[in-house]
């Protein structure tokens, strides 16, 4: 008989289970409680508040690997799709008038800039061919064309502005909005865009001006820029509201 | 009175307790996910076999529009998956159990013979220690599948931070079709394990949770017109 082995009495073989069976029990009982218990919590956008702490947490943690040097694969031009998805018209108004929109960047409570569509392509331009990712799971390679918001921000002396913690974007019609934290806008590849295969955007790829932004999920390339603003809170943000990761960084 | 035997460690029964729940949400939190772009399928061409899922599996369930409620579980009990498998293996490490698990030379051939055994094509079994031939290929290869279902997990939440591995592992689409993949094997390998189970019966589902099983009483001894001693297990003839 090794060291393994034991002589026991029936009844003893009997308590043995039950103490272990009890056990067990009681722990299935706690993992039946905890799931209810989740799902009975306080929401917060949309999100049962534990999961959205836990989300947070993780948009901390995994912004530490977040570097400018760590750059979305680009592809040759011939790898990219000619009919591009479309996959969303929230903000994008029927009765948006092209002819007087302008850019509005609030700098600061009454200091606002207005920059047309000629100022914006008359900066240096940069182009990317990306696989666009969707938050849905599927992806695209795409090719887009326009300045590097870190340009923008370099020319139009918004160099205290970058300094806060996020930048949020409004279509004209504010039926959409986006806040993305300051690193991943100013990232190299982070682009204000205003061409799409070459030509200019299309009405519902976001005509005149949108956020192509590689290091973020298709939700946060908020179509049609409105306004820009920045906050050292997060500023609101459309699929945040329901129950989306606000970070959503890839 | 009965003879029992240490058969699972107090470690390794709260492993694998703590994991059956973890692994439950994260598969169905994926699939809260994979509802959003269900892309995949068995078959050649336009000819589809096997449709990965069919619409009436998704209605049945209440799985559409759930995705940011399956994203927010996939991404909180990560952690609970990333941890508790970790401290698995380190256990194996420390513990030497790993000698018990993982498949040693004679494994493959035993395997074989193991599988023949349970289809009844054969008789015996191979000498065993804590787990026969096929039991260490199984679980050996659902430590290396959890590991897999991690990277590729990783590469997909973020392909741009983790540009490297994702681009080892084939790419971020391919890496996504990985991790369906090594979902569909966990799924498998829980349904044959839950068959193997209910074959292998009470003493031995017992022994996952009390960590002990009762050792079978040896055959009553044959021929002879020599005393015999009766050993106490022979006596008692109650089953187990």
């Amino acid at each position: 008989m090794t060291d393994k082995e034991k002589i026991i009495s029936e009844k003893q073989l009997r308590k043995k289970t039950i103490i272990s069976f009890s056990v067990f029990i009681v722990m299935i009982a706690f993992a039946i409680f905890g799931w209810k218990w989740l799902h009975k919590q306080p929401q917060e956008n949309e999100a049962p508040r534990p999961l959205r702490k836990a989300l947070n947490y993780n948009e901390g943690l995994f912004g530490k690997f977040f570097s400018n040097n760590h750059l979305a694969k680009t592809f040759p031009l011939s790898a990219a799709v000619k009919h591009v998805r479309v996959n969303g018209d929230e903000g994008m108004s029927a009765d948006f008038d092209a002819s007087t929109w302008k850019l509005k960047v609030a700098k600061t409570p009454g200091d606002t800039l207005f920059v047309t569509l000629d100022e914006i392509k008359a900066l240096p331009k940069t182009e990317i061919v990306f696989d666009f990712k969707c938050i849905e799971g599927w992806s695209q390679v795409t090719h887009w064309g326009g300045v590097k918001f870190s340009d923008f921000a370099q020319k139009y002396g918004l160099n205290e502005q970058t300094k806060m913690n996020y930048v949020g974007l409004i279509t004209p019609d504010k039926g959409y909005y986006v806040g993305i934290d300051m690193p991943a806008i100013m990232h190299p590849q982070t682009l204000l865009c205003y061409e799409m295969n070459g030509k200019p955007l299309p009405m519902n790829q976001g005509y005149p001006l949108r956020l192509i932004i590689p290091v973020k999920y298709g939700i946060k390339h908020l179509k049609r820029i409105g306004s820009i603003f920045f906050s050292n809170e997060r500023p609101p943000d459309y699929w945040y509201e329901r129950g989306y990761d606000y970070y959503a960084g890839l | 009175m009965k003879k029992i035997v240490k058969k699972h460690p107090l470690a390794i029964r709260w492993f694998h307790w703590i994991n059956f729940p973890v692994i439950a949400v994260m598969v169905w939190s994926g699939l809260l996910i994979y509802w959003a772009n269900d892309v995949y399928k068995v078959g050649w061409g336009d000819k589809t076999i096997l449709k990965f899922f069919p619409d009436s599996f998704y209605k049945a369930l209440h799985i559409p529009f759930r995705l940011a409620e399956g994203m927010s579980l996939h991404f909180v009990f990560m952690w609970f998956f990333t941890i508790n498998g970790f401290l698995y293996v380190l256990y194996l490490a420390i513990s030497g159990e790993w000698r018990l698990i993982f498949p040693n030379r004679k494994s493959l051939k035993e395997s074989w013979q193991v599988v023949l055994h349970d289809l009844h094509l054969r008789k015996g079994m191979p000498p065993q220690k804590k787990y026969n031939a096929a039991q260490r290929i199984a679980y050996t290869g659902v430590i290396i599948m959890g590991i897999g279902s991690l990277l590729t997990g990783l590469s997909i939440y973020k392909p741009v931070q983790f540009h490297t591995l994702c681009a080892m592992l084939g790419g971020y689409e391919w890496t996504r079709a990985e991790h369906f993949i090594l979902t569909i094997l966990f799924t498998l390998f829980f349904l044959l394990h839950i068959i193997q189970v209910i074959l292998a019966g009470w003493n031995n589902f017992r022994g996952m949770v009390t960590g002990f099983e009762v050792v079978p009483p040896p055959p009553p001894p044959t021929g002879g017109g020599t005393m015999e001693i009766i050993s106490p297990s022979n006596e008692l003839k109650t089953d187990d």
